[in-house]
Protein backbone atom coordinates (compact mmCIF):
# COMPACT_ATOMS: atom_id res chain seq x y z
CA UNK A 1 0.00 0.00 0.00
CA UNK A 2 2.95 2.10 0.37
CA UNK A 3 3.51 5.04 3.09
CA UNK A 4 1.18 7.53 1.08
CA UNK A 5 -1.77 4.86 1.56
CA UNK A 6 -4.14 3.08 -0.99
CA UNK A 7 -7.21 5.00 -0.25
CA UNK A 8 -8.32 8.44 1.22
CA UNK A 9 -8.42 9.44 5.10
CA UNK A 10 -11.90 9.57 4.11
CA UNK A 11 -12.32 6.26 2.95
CA UNK A 12 -9.96 4.44 5.85
CA UNK A 13 -12.44 6.62 7.75
CA UNK A 14 -15.48 4.55 6.78
CA UNK A 15 -13.30 1.68 5.83
CA UNK A 16 -12.78 1.62 9.94
CA UNK A 17 -15.87 2.47 10.92
CA UNK A 18 -18.47 1.52 8.31
CA UNK A 19 -21.56 3.59 8.98
CA UNK A 20 -24.73 1.45 9.36
CA UNK A 21 -23.62 -2.08 8.67
CA UNK A 22 -26.06 -5.14 9.44
CA UNK A 23 -30.10 -5.68 7.95
CA UNK A 24 -33.21 -4.15 8.39
CA UNK A 25 -35.54 -7.24 8.91
CA UNK A 26 -39.02 -5.05 7.68
CA UNK A 27 -37.21 -3.60 5.08
CA UNK A 28 -39.54 -1.58 2.72
CA UNK A 29 -36.71 -1.84 -0.47
CA UNK A 30 -33.91 -4.29 -0.47
CA UNK A 31 -31.69 -4.83 -2.92
CA UNK A 32 -28.63 -7.18 -3.89
CA UNK A 33 -26.29 -6.15 -6.29
CA UNK A 34 -23.01 -8.19 -7.54
CA UNK A 35 -20.10 -6.88 -9.26
CA UNK A 36 -18.95 -8.42 -12.63
CA UNK A 37 -15.19 -7.44 -12.52
CA UNK A 38 -14.28 -9.25 -9.59
CA UNK A 39 -17.46 -10.56 -8.25
CA UNK A 40 -18.21 -9.09 -5.04
CA UNK A 41 -21.46 -8.54 -3.73
CA UNK A 42 -23.48 -5.59 -1.88
CA UNK A 43 -26.95 -6.05 -0.05
CA UNK A 44 -28.65 -3.09 0.83
CA UNK A 45 -32.11 -2.46 2.68
CA UNK A 46 -34.08 0.35 3.01
CA UNK A 47 -37.26 1.94 5.30
CA UNK A 48 -39.37 3.75 3.42
CA UNK A 49 -42.01 6.63 4.85
CA UNK A 50 -43.52 9.25 2.83
CA UNK A 51 -41.22 8.76 -0.40
CA UNK A 52 -38.00 9.39 2.22
CA UNK A 53 -35.57 7.27 3.40
CA UNK A 54 -35.51 6.41 7.08
CA UNK A 55 -33.16 4.43 7.63
CA UNK A 56 -30.66 2.64 5.08
CA UNK A 57 -28.40 -0.56 6.27
CA UNK A 58 -26.13 -2.70 4.32
CA UNK A 59 -23.64 -5.82 3.94
CA UNK A 60 -21.03 -5.86 1.67
CA UNK A 61 -18.69 -8.48 0.55
CA UNK A 62 -15.57 -6.29 -1.35
CA UNK A 63 -12.46 -4.73 -1.07
CA UNK A 64 -11.72 -1.08 1.46
CA UNK A 65 -13.42 1.13 -1.52
CA UNK A 66 -16.21 -1.19 -1.93
CA UNK A 67 -17.23 -1.39 2.00
CA UNK A 68 -16.26 2.59 2.13
CA UNK A 69 -18.37 3.48 -0.95
CA UNK A 70 -21.52 1.15 1.12
CA UNK A 71 -21.20 2.98 3.82
CA UNK A 72 -20.97 6.20 2.64
CA UNK A 73 -23.76 5.85 0.27
CA UNK A 74 -26.05 5.22 3.05
CA UNK A 75 -25.40 8.61 5.06
CA UNK A 76 -25.75 10.61 1.49
CA UNK A 77 -29.33 8.52 1.12
CA UNK A 78 -30.97 8.58 4.98
CA UNK A 79 -32.98 11.49 5.49
CA UNK A 80 -33.51 11.82 1.82
CA UNK A 81 -36.44 12.22 -0.81
CA UNK A 82 -36.68 9.11 -3.48
CA UNK A 83 -36.81 11.67 -5.88
CA UNK A 84 -33.31 13.41 -4.53
CA UNK A 85 -31.58 10.03 -4.55
CA UNK A 86 -31.96 9.14 -8.07
CA UNK A 87 -29.79 12.06 -8.49
CA UNK A 88 -26.92 10.40 -6.65
CA UNK A 89 -24.02 8.48 -8.70
CA UNK A 90 -20.87 6.51 -8.31
CA UNK A 91 -19.01 9.92 -8.99
CA UNK A 92 -21.18 11.82 -6.00
CA UNK A 93 -20.23 8.96 -3.87
CA UNK A 94 -16.68 8.74 -5.08
CA UNK A 95 -16.03 12.45 -4.51
CA UNK A 96 -17.88 12.47 -0.91
CA UNK A 97 -14.91 10.01 -0.35
CA UNK A 98 -12.01 12.09 -1.29
CA UNK A 99 -11.73 10.52 -4.49
CA UNK A 100 -11.03 6.25 -5.38
CA UNK A 101 -7.81 4.89 -7.22
CA UNK A 102 -8.85 4.87 -10.80
CA UNK A 103 -8.68 0.95 -10.59
CA UNK A 104 -11.30 1.01 -7.89
CA UNK A 105 -14.13 3.40 -9.13
CA UNK A 106 -16.25 0.58 -10.31
CA UNK A 107 -16.92 -0.70 -6.53
CA UNK A 108 -18.43 2.75 -6.29
CA UNK A 109 -20.67 1.37 -9.09
CA UNK A 110 -21.30 -1.35 -7.01
CA UNK A 111 -23.30 0.96 -4.53
CA UNK A 112 -25.16 3.23 -7.31
CA UNK A 113 -27.10 -0.04 -8.33
CA UNK A 114 -27.77 -1.16 -4.83
CA UNK A 115 -29.90 1.41 -4.55
CA UNK A 116 -31.37 1.35 -7.79
CA UNK A 117 -31.71 -2.15 -6.90
CA UNK A 118 -32.90 -1.76 -3.74
CA UNK A 119 -35.75 1.47 -5.09
CA UNK A 120 -37.22 -0.96 -7.94
CA UNK A 121 -38.08 -3.89 -5.07
CA UNK A 122 -39.48 -1.11 -3.31
CA UNK A 123 -42.00 -0.43 -6.36
CA UNK A 124 -42.46 -3.84 -6.82
CA UNK A 125 -43.48 -4.50 -3.57
CA UNK A 126 -45.74 -1.69 -3.21
CA UNK A 127 -47.25 -2.70 -6.71
CA UNK B 1 3.20 -0.77 17.62
CA UNK B 2 6.03 -3.78 16.76
CA UNK B 3 5.49 -4.21 13.06
CA UNK B 4 5.33 -7.84 11.94
CA UNK B 5 6.72 -8.90 8.25
CA UNK B 6 4.91 -11.81 6.88
CA UNK B 7 5.42 -11.27 3.33
CA UNK B 8 8.71 -12.74 3.04
CA UNK B 9 8.36 -14.70 -0.46
CA UNK B 10 7.56 -11.15 -1.74
CA UNK B 11 10.82 -10.42 -0.36
CA UNK B 12 13.17 -10.60 2.48
CA UNK B 13 15.13 -7.86 4.50
CA UNK B 14 18.96 -7.85 3.97
CA UNK B 15 20.98 -9.88 6.45
CA UNK B 16 23.16 -7.42 8.23
CA UNK B 17 26.16 -9.24 7.18
CA UNK B 18 25.20 -9.50 3.78
CA UNK B 19 25.09 -5.42 4.08
CA UNK B 20 28.53 -5.55 5.65
CA UNK B 21 29.75 -7.84 2.50
CA UNK B 22 28.60 -5.44 0.10
CA UNK B 23 29.54 -1.88 1.46
CA UNK B 24 33.21 -1.67 0.57
CA UNK B 25 31.93 -2.73 -3.04
CA UNK B 26 29.86 1.44 -3.24
CA UNK B 27 33.21 2.78 -1.84
CA UNK B 28 36.90 2.04 -2.46
CA UNK B 29 36.13 -1.19 -4.19
CA UNK B 30 34.35 0.51 -7.43
CA UNK B 31 36.61 -1.08 -10.51
CA UNK B 32 35.51 -2.80 -13.23
CA UNK B 33 36.30 -6.56 -13.33
CA UNK B 34 36.92 -6.17 -16.36
CA UNK B 35 39.49 -3.56 -16.54
CA UNK B 36 43.21 -5.08 -16.32
CA UNK B 37 44.83 -2.60 -13.77
CA UNK B 38 45.16 -3.47 -10.60
CA UNK B 39 41.54 -1.78 -9.59
CA UNK B 40 39.94 -4.17 -11.42
CA UNK B 41 42.10 -7.05 -11.18
CA UNK B 42 40.96 -6.97 -7.46
CA UNK B 43 36.79 -7.45 -8.00
CA UNK B 44 37.47 -9.59 -11.07
CA UNK B 45 38.68 -12.09 -7.96
CA UNK B 46 36.15 -11.09 -5.52
CA UNK B 47 33.51 -11.66 -8.36
CA UNK B 48 35.03 -15.24 -9.43
CA UNK B 49 34.67 -16.21 -5.55
CA UNK B 50 31.31 -15.42 -5.63
CA UNK B 51 30.34 -17.38 -8.20
CA UNK B 52 32.15 -20.14 -6.57
CA UNK B 53 30.45 -19.49 -3.62
CA UNK B 54 26.83 -19.72 -5.50
CA UNK B 55 27.63 -22.49 -7.72
CA UNK B 56 28.58 -24.60 -4.34
CA UNK B 57 25.02 -23.70 -2.92
CA UNK B 58 23.49 -25.50 -5.63
CA UNK B 59 26.17 -28.31 -6.87
CA UNK B 60 26.78 -26.08 -9.72
CA UNK B 61 30.42 -25.82 -11.35
CA UNK B 62 31.16 -21.71 -11.11
CA UNK B 63 31.14 -21.68 -14.95
CA UNK B 64 28.00 -22.89 -14.89
CA UNK B 65 26.98 -19.68 -13.07
CA UNK B 66 25.43 -16.95 -15.18
CA UNK B 67 24.35 -13.63 -12.73
CA UNK B 68 21.77 -11.89 -14.21
CA UNK B 69 19.46 -8.90 -13.00
CA UNK B 70 17.04 -11.07 -10.65
CA UNK B 71 14.85 -13.74 -11.20
CA UNK B 72 12.63 -12.24 -13.96
CA UNK B 73 15.96 -11.90 -16.44
CA UNK B 74 16.69 -15.65 -15.44
CA UNK B 75 13.30 -16.63 -16.30
CA UNK B 76 13.69 -14.53 -19.69
CA UNK B 77 17.07 -15.92 -20.39
CA UNK B 78 16.44 -18.84 -19.88
CA UNK B 79 13.48 -19.49 -21.91
CA UNK B 80 13.82 -17.26 -24.53
CA UNK B 81 17.58 -17.95 -25.03
CA UNK B 82 16.64 -21.61 -25.45
CA UNK B 83 13.57 -20.78 -27.88
CA UNK B 84 15.75 -18.50 -29.91
CA UNK B 85 18.18 -21.33 -30.13
CA UNK B 86 16.50 -23.94 -30.94
CA UNK B 87 13.86 -22.47 -33.40
CA UNK B 88 15.14 -24.61 -35.93
CA UNK B 89 14.65 -27.79 -34.37
CA UNK B 90 11.24 -27.29 -32.87
CA UNK B 91 8.62 -24.62 -31.73
CA UNK B 92 6.73 -26.35 -28.59
CA UNK B 93 7.28 -25.15 -25.18
CA UNK B 94 5.84 -27.15 -21.92
CA UNK B 95 5.01 -25.24 -18.81
CA UNK B 96 2.38 -25.15 -15.85
CA UNK B 97 -0.55 -22.79 -15.21
CA UNK B 98 1.04 -22.04 -12.02
CA UNK B 99 4.15 -20.27 -13.13
CA UNK B 100 5.02 -17.38 -11.78
CA UNK B 101 4.34 -14.24 -14.48
CA UNK B 102 7.82 -14.69 -14.87
CA UNK B 103 7.69 -17.54 -17.13
CA UNK B 104 3.91 -17.19 -17.89
CA UNK B 105 3.83 -14.09 -19.73
CA UNK B 106 7.32 -15.02 -21.32
CA UNK B 107 5.78 -17.83 -22.51
CA UNK B 108 2.45 -15.48 -23.41
CA UNK B 109 4.93 -13.57 -25.78
CA UNK B 110 6.35 -16.43 -27.65
CA UNK B 111 3.08 -17.78 -28.53
CA UNK B 112 2.79 -14.16 -29.95
CA UNK B 113 5.65 -15.03 -32.21
CA UNK B 114 5.50 -18.42 -33.46
CA UNK B 115 5.74 -20.76 -30.62
CA UNK B 116 3.04 -23.07 -29.07
CA UNK B 117 2.59 -23.84 -25.20
CA UNK B 118 0.77 -26.07 -23.71
CA UNK B 119 0.10 -25.11 -20.41
CA UNK B 120 0.11 -27.75 -17.75
CA UNK B 121 -2.71 -28.03 -14.76
CA UNK B 122 -2.50 -28.76 -11.37
CA UNK B 123 -4.05 -30.74 -9.20
CA UNK B 124 -6.24 -29.44 -5.80
CA UNK B 125 -3.00 -29.19 -4.31
CA UNK B 126 -1.36 -26.98 -6.93
CA UNK B 127 1.49 -30.34 -8.10
CA UNK B 128 2.20 -30.96 -11.71
CA UNK B 129 1.81 -34.49 -12.45
CA UNK B 130 4.67 -35.72 -14.35
CA UNK B 131 2.69 -38.21 -16.69
CA UNK B 132 1.04 -34.61 -17.89
CA UNK B 133 4.52 -33.39 -18.78
CA UNK B 134 5.08 -37.04 -20.34
CA UNK B 135 1.99 -36.33 -22.19
CA UNK B 136 2.19 -33.42 -24.06
CA UNK B 137 5.88 -34.02 -25.09
CA UNK B 138 5.64 -33.37 -29.07
CA UNK B 139 8.42 -34.05 -31.59
CA UNK B 140 8.10 -30.35 -32.09
CA UNK B 141 8.89 -29.56 -28.24
CA UNK B 142 12.53 -27.89 -27.65
CA UNK B 143 11.74 -26.87 -23.50
CA UNK B 144 10.01 -27.76 -20.52
CA UNK B 145 9.43 -25.22 -17.73
CA UNK B 146 8.39 -25.96 -14.63
CA UNK B 147 8.89 -24.18 -11.47
CA UNK B 148 10.50 -26.30 -8.59
CA UNK B 149 8.11 -24.54 -5.87
CA UNK B 150 5.17 -22.29 -6.09
CA UNK B 151 5.34 -18.62 -4.58
CA UNK B 152 2.17 -18.26 -3.17
CA UNK B 153 0.80 -21.45 -1.98
CA UNK B 154 4.70 -22.82 -1.33
CA UNK B 155 4.03 -26.24 -3.20
CA UNK B 156 6.67 -28.34 -4.36
CA UNK B 157 6.86 -30.09 -7.93
CA UNK B 158 8.31 -33.75 -8.13
CA UNK B 159 10.93 -31.88 -10.42
CA UNK B 160 12.81 -35.05 -9.88
CA UNK B 161 10.35 -37.08 -11.72
CA UNK B 162 9.74 -34.23 -14.60
CA UNK B 163 13.48 -33.49 -15.43
CA UNK B 164 13.89 -37.46 -15.86
CA UNK B 165 11.36 -37.38 -18.48
CA UNK B 166 12.98 -34.18 -20.07
CA UNK B 167 16.42 -36.34 -20.02
CA UNK B 168 14.91 -39.32 -21.71
CA UNK B 169 13.42 -37.54 -24.03
CA UNK B 170 16.30 -35.48 -24.72
CA UNK B 171 13.91 -31.73 -24.32
CA UNK B 172 15.91 -29.53 -22.62
CA UNK B 173 14.38 -28.67 -18.81
CA UNK B 174 14.23 -25.57 -16.59
CA UNK B 175 13.22 -24.71 -13.51
CA UNK B 176 12.63 -21.56 -11.88
CA UNK B 177 13.69 -22.30 -8.42
CA UNK B 178 13.32 -18.88 -7.04
CA UNK B 179 11.14 -19.67 -3.98
CA UNK B 180 13.40 -22.67 -3.00
CA UNK B 181 17.04 -21.67 -2.85
CA UNK B 182 17.87 -21.38 1.01
CA UNK B 183 14.94 -22.87 2.21
CA UNK B 184 14.81 -26.66 1.12
CA UNK B 185 17.74 -28.69 -0.36
CA UNK B 186 18.78 -27.65 -4.14
CA UNK B 187 21.28 -29.21 -6.22
CA UNK B 188 21.45 -29.42 -9.66
CA UNK B 189 22.70 -32.55 -10.01
CA UNK B 190 20.20 -34.62 -7.72
CA UNK B 191 17.35 -33.02 -9.50
CA UNK B 192 18.78 -33.15 -13.29
CA UNK B 193 18.26 -29.36 -14.82
CA UNK B 194 19.76 -27.85 -17.25
CA UNK B 195 18.92 -24.26 -16.35
CA UNK B 196 17.48 -23.34 -13.27
CA UNK B 197 16.76 -19.70 -12.08
CA UNK B 198 17.76 -18.19 -8.54
CA UNK B 199 16.95 -14.79 -7.08
CA UNK B 200 19.35 -13.44 -4.10
CA UNK B 201 16.35 -11.17 -2.51
CA UNK B 202 14.45 -14.14 -1.14
CA UNK B 203 17.12 -14.92 0.63
CA UNK B 204 17.86 -12.16 2.69
CA UNK B 205 20.31 -10.82 -0.38
CA UNK B 206 19.85 -7.90 -2.25
CA UNK B 207 17.46 -6.97 -5.11
CA UNK B 208 18.11 -6.72 -8.67
CA UNK B 209 20.47 -10.04 -8.38
CA UNK B 210 20.33 -13.27 -9.03
CA UNK B 211 21.37 -16.12 -11.72
CA UNK B 212 20.95 -18.33 -14.59
CA UNK B 213 22.43 -21.91 -14.00
CA UNK B 214 23.33 -23.56 -17.44
CA UNK B 215 24.53 -26.88 -17.25
CA UNK B 216 27.87 -27.78 -19.40
CA UNK B 217 27.05 -29.36 -22.56
CA UNK B 218 23.26 -27.02 -23.18
CA UNK B 219 23.20 -25.79 -26.27
CA UNK B 220 24.14 -22.62 -26.38
CA UNK B 221 21.24 -20.10 -25.62
CA UNK B 222 20.81 -16.68 -27.08
CA UNK B 223 21.65 -13.72 -25.13
CA UNK B 224 18.96 -11.86 -23.60
CA UNK B 225 21.43 -8.52 -23.41
CA UNK B 226 24.35 -8.66 -26.43
CA UNK B 227 27.24 -6.48 -25.69
CA UNK B 228 30.86 -6.97 -23.63
CA UNK B 229 32.53 -9.99 -23.06
CA UNK B 230 30.76 -10.15 -19.50
CA UNK B 231 29.74 -13.55 -17.99
CA UNK B 232 30.96 -15.75 -20.71
CA UNK B 233 29.40 -13.59 -23.28
CA UNK B 234 26.03 -15.02 -21.70
CA UNK B 235 25.14 -11.66 -20.31
CA UNK B 236 26.59 -8.24 -21.60
CA UNK B 237 26.90 -4.93 -19.27
CA UNK B 238 29.07 -4.17 -16.66
CA UNK B 239 28.50 -6.46 -13.29
CA UNK B 240 26.49 -5.60 -10.36
CA UNK B 241 29.51 -6.08 -8.61
CA UNK B 242 27.57 -5.50 -5.00
CA UNK B 243 24.92 -7.37 -5.70
CA UNK B 244 26.75 -9.98 -6.65
CA UNK B 245 28.94 -10.11 -3.18
CA UNK B 246 25.87 -9.72 -0.94
CA UNK B 247 23.95 -12.81 -3.34
CA UNK B 248 26.81 -15.08 -2.68
CA UNK B 249 27.12 -13.67 0.90
CA UNK B 250 23.31 -14.68 1.24
CA UNK B 251 24.00 -18.02 0.01
CA UNK B 252 26.67 -18.83 2.34
CA UNK B 253 24.57 -17.45 5.72
CA UNK B 254 21.08 -19.32 4.01
CA UNK B 255 23.15 -23.06 3.64
CA UNK B 256 25.06 -22.93 7.33
CA UNK B 257 21.48 -21.82 8.77
CA UNK B 258 18.98 -24.11 6.47
CA UNK B 259 18.49 -26.75 8.04
CA UNK B 260 18.42 -25.44 11.87
CA UNK B 261 15.98 -22.60 10.07
CA UNK B 262 13.87 -25.42 8.43
CA UNK B 263 13.04 -26.84 11.56
CA UNK B 264 12.16 -23.03 13.09
CA UNK B 265 9.92 -22.41 10.45
CA UNK B 266 8.26 -24.97 9.93
CA UNK B 267 6.85 -25.60 13.42
CA UNK B 268 5.92 -21.49 13.50
CA UNK B 269 3.97 -21.89 10.62
CA UNK B 270 1.99 -25.43 11.48
CA UNK B 271 1.42 -23.18 14.89
CA UNK B 272 -0.29 -20.39 12.91
CA UNK B 273 -1.89 -22.94 10.93
CA UNK B 274 -3.26 -24.87 13.45
CA UNK B 275 -3.89 -21.91 15.55
CA UNK B 276 -5.57 -20.83 12.69
CA UNK B 277 -8.12 -23.54 12.50
CA UNK B 278 -9.06 -23.93 15.76
CA UNK B 279 -9.68 -20.15 15.93
CA UNK B 280 -11.36 -19.67 13.15
CA UNK B 281 -14.72 -21.82 11.13
CA UNK B 282 -14.38 -22.37 7.82
CA UNK B 283 -11.17 -22.21 7.02
CA UNK B 284 -9.20 -24.03 4.41
CA UNK B 285 -5.73 -24.64 3.72
CA UNK B 286 -4.50 -23.59 0.07
CA UNK B 287 -1.39 -25.98 -1.15
CA UNK B 288 -0.42 -29.27 -0.76
CA UNK B 289 -0.31 -29.92 3.33
CA UNK B 290 3.11 -31.27 3.47
CA UNK B 291 4.96 -30.83 -0.05
CA UNK B 292 5.43 -27.71 1.29
CA UNK B 293 8.11 -24.75 1.69
CA UNK B 294 8.56 -24.08 5.30
CA UNK B 295 7.95 -20.58 5.01
CA UNK B 296 4.46 -20.75 3.19
CA UNK B 297 1.07 -20.76 4.39
CA UNK B 298 -1.53 -20.04 2.56
CA UNK B 299 -5.43 -20.02 3.83
CA UNK B 300 -8.98 -18.96 2.76
CA UNK B 301 -11.09 -17.29 4.86
CA UNK B 302 -15.07 -18.21 3.57
CA UNK B 303 -17.08 -15.04 3.30
CA UNK B 304 -14.23 -12.67 3.42
CA UNK B 305 -12.60 -10.67 1.23
CA UNK B 306 -8.74 -10.70 1.41
CA UNK B 307 -8.12 -6.88 0.58
CA UNK B 308 -10.00 -6.09 3.41
CA UNK B 309 -8.57 -8.63 5.27
CA UNK B 310 -4.98 -7.76 4.14
CA UNK B 311 -5.70 -3.60 5.27
CA UNK B 312 -7.26 -4.48 8.39
CA UNK B 313 -3.92 -6.41 9.37
CA UNK B 314 -1.83 -3.35 7.47
CA UNK B 315 -3.78 -1.29 10.31
CA UNK B 316 -2.43 -3.44 12.77
CA UNK B 317 1.17 -3.33 11.84
CA UNK B 318 0.79 -7.27 10.18
CA UNK B 319 2.14 -7.38 6.37
CA UNK B 320 1.00 -10.59 4.14
CA UNK B 321 -0.51 -10.75 1.10
CA UNK B 322 -3.81 -12.10 -0.80
CA UNK B 323 -5.32 -14.01 -4.31
CA UNK B 324 -7.97 -11.52 -4.02
CA UNK B 325 -9.16 -10.06 -7.56
CA UNK B 326 -9.64 -7.01 -5.31
CA UNK B 327 -6.01 -6.63 -4.44
CA UNK B 328 -4.90 -7.47 -7.96
CA UNK B 329 -4.01 -4.28 -10.49
CA UNK B 330 -5.85 -6.48 -13.29
CA UNK B 331 -8.69 -7.09 -10.88
CA UNK B 332 -8.09 -10.69 -11.85
CA UNK B 333 -7.70 -13.41 -8.85
CA UNK B 334 -4.48 -15.38 -8.33
CA UNK B 335 -4.31 -17.62 -11.04
CA UNK B 336 -2.26 -20.54 -9.28
CA UNK B 337 -5.58 -20.68 -6.62
CA UNK B 338 -7.95 -20.63 -9.58
CA UNK B 339 -6.08 -23.62 -11.90
CA UNK B 340 -6.39 -25.61 -8.07
CA UNK B 341 -9.78 -25.29 -8.91
CA UNK B 342 -10.81 -23.21 -6.26
CA UNK B 343 -13.96 -21.43 -6.34
CA UNK B 344 -13.62 -17.30 -6.85
CA UNK B 345 -15.64 -16.55 -3.67
CA UNK B 346 -12.87 -18.73 -1.86
CA UNK B 347 -9.71 -17.35 -3.79
CA UNK B 348 -10.86 -14.26 -2.96
CA UNK B 349 -11.02 -14.88 1.01
CA UNK B 350 -6.99 -16.41 0.51
CA UNK B 351 -4.40 -14.66 3.04
CA UNK B 352 -0.82 -15.85 2.15
CA UNK B 353 1.73 -15.63 5.53
CA UNK B 354 5.22 -15.80 4.17
CA UNK B 355 7.56 -16.88 6.87
CA UNK B 356 11.19 -15.61 7.16
CA UNK B 357 14.62 -15.40 9.57
CA UNK B 358 13.32 -12.51 11.50
CA UNK B 359 10.17 -14.02 12.45
CA UNK B 360 9.61 -15.50 15.81
CA UNK B 361 7.40 -17.10 17.95
CA UNK B 362 5.49 -13.14 19.15
CA UNK B 363 4.96 -12.97 15.80
CA UNK B 364 2.73 -15.50 14.98
CA UNK B 365 1.13 -14.93 18.35
CA UNK B 366 0.09 -11.24 17.48
CA UNK B 367 -1.64 -12.43 14.56
CA UNK B 368 -2.97 -15.62 16.65
CA UNK B 369 -4.46 -12.53 18.64
CA UNK B 370 -5.62 -9.96 15.72
CA UNK B 371 -6.33 -11.74 12.95
CA UNK B 372 -9.70 -13.98 14.44
CA UNK B 373 -11.90 -10.43 15.57
CA UNK B 374 -10.89 -9.13 12.13
CA UNK B 375 -12.30 -11.61 10.52
CA UNK B 376 -15.44 -11.39 12.92
CA UNK B 377 -15.90 -8.39 12.41
CA UNK B 378 -15.33 -8.72 8.49
CA UNK B 379 -18.11 -11.54 8.33
CA UNK B 380 -20.31 -9.64 10.13
CA UNK B 381 -20.57 -7.08 7.66
CA UNK B 382 -20.40 -9.61 4.33
CA UNK B 383 -24.17 -10.85 2.49
CA UNK B 384 -22.82 -14.12 1.89
CA UNK B 385 -22.15 -14.80 5.73
CA UNK B 386 -25.54 -14.70 6.91
CA UNK B 387 -27.27 -16.49 4.02
C1 LIG C 1 8.78 -18.15 -8.35
C2 LIG C 1 9.34 -16.81 -8.70
N1 LIG C 1 9.94 -16.63 -9.89
C3 LIG C 1 10.46 -15.45 -10.24
C4 LIG C 1 10.40 -14.36 -9.42
C5 LIG C 1 10.98 -13.06 -9.88
O1 LIG C 1 12.19 -12.77 -9.25
P1 LIG C 1 12.76 -11.28 -9.22
O2 LIG C 1 11.86 -10.51 -8.32
O3 LIG C 1 14.15 -11.42 -8.68
O4 LIG C 1 12.75 -10.79 -10.62
C6 LIG C 1 9.78 -14.50 -8.16
C7 LIG C 1 9.68 -13.37 -7.22
O5 LIG C 1 8.90 -12.47 -7.30
C8 LIG C 1 9.24 -15.75 -7.80
O6 LIG C 1 8.62 -15.93 -6.64
S1 LIG D 1 -14.90 -4.80 -4.67
FE1 LIG D 1 -13.32 -5.86 -5.74
S2 LIG D 1 -12.00 -4.27 -6.22
FE2 LIG D 1 -13.47 -3.28 -5.01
Amino acid sequence: MGEEGLYSDKVMDHFENPRNVGKIEDADGVGTVGNPVCGDVMKLYLKIDDDTIVDAKFKTFGCGAAIATSSMITELIKGKKIEEIKQITNKTVAEALGGLPKNKLHCSVLAEEAVEAALKDYYEKRG
Amino acid sequence: MKLVYLDNNATTPLHPEVLEEMLPFFKEDFGNPSSLHQFGRKIRVKVDEAREKVAKMIGADPLEIVFTGGGSESDNFAIKGVASANKDKGRHIITSEIEHHAVLNTCKYLEKNGYQVTYIPVDEYGVVNPEDVAGAISEDTILITIHHSNNEIGTIQPIKEIAKIAQERGIIFHTDAVQSLGKVPLNVEDIGVNLLSISAHKLNGPKGVGACYIRKGTKRLHPLINGGNQEMKRRAGTENVAGIIGFSKACELASTFMEEERGRLISLRDKLQNALTEKISHVKLNGHPTKRLPTTLNMSFEYVEGETLMINLDLEGIAVSTGSACSSGSLEPSHVLVAMGIPHEIVHGSLRFSLGRENTEEDIDRILEVLPPVVEKVRAMSPLWED
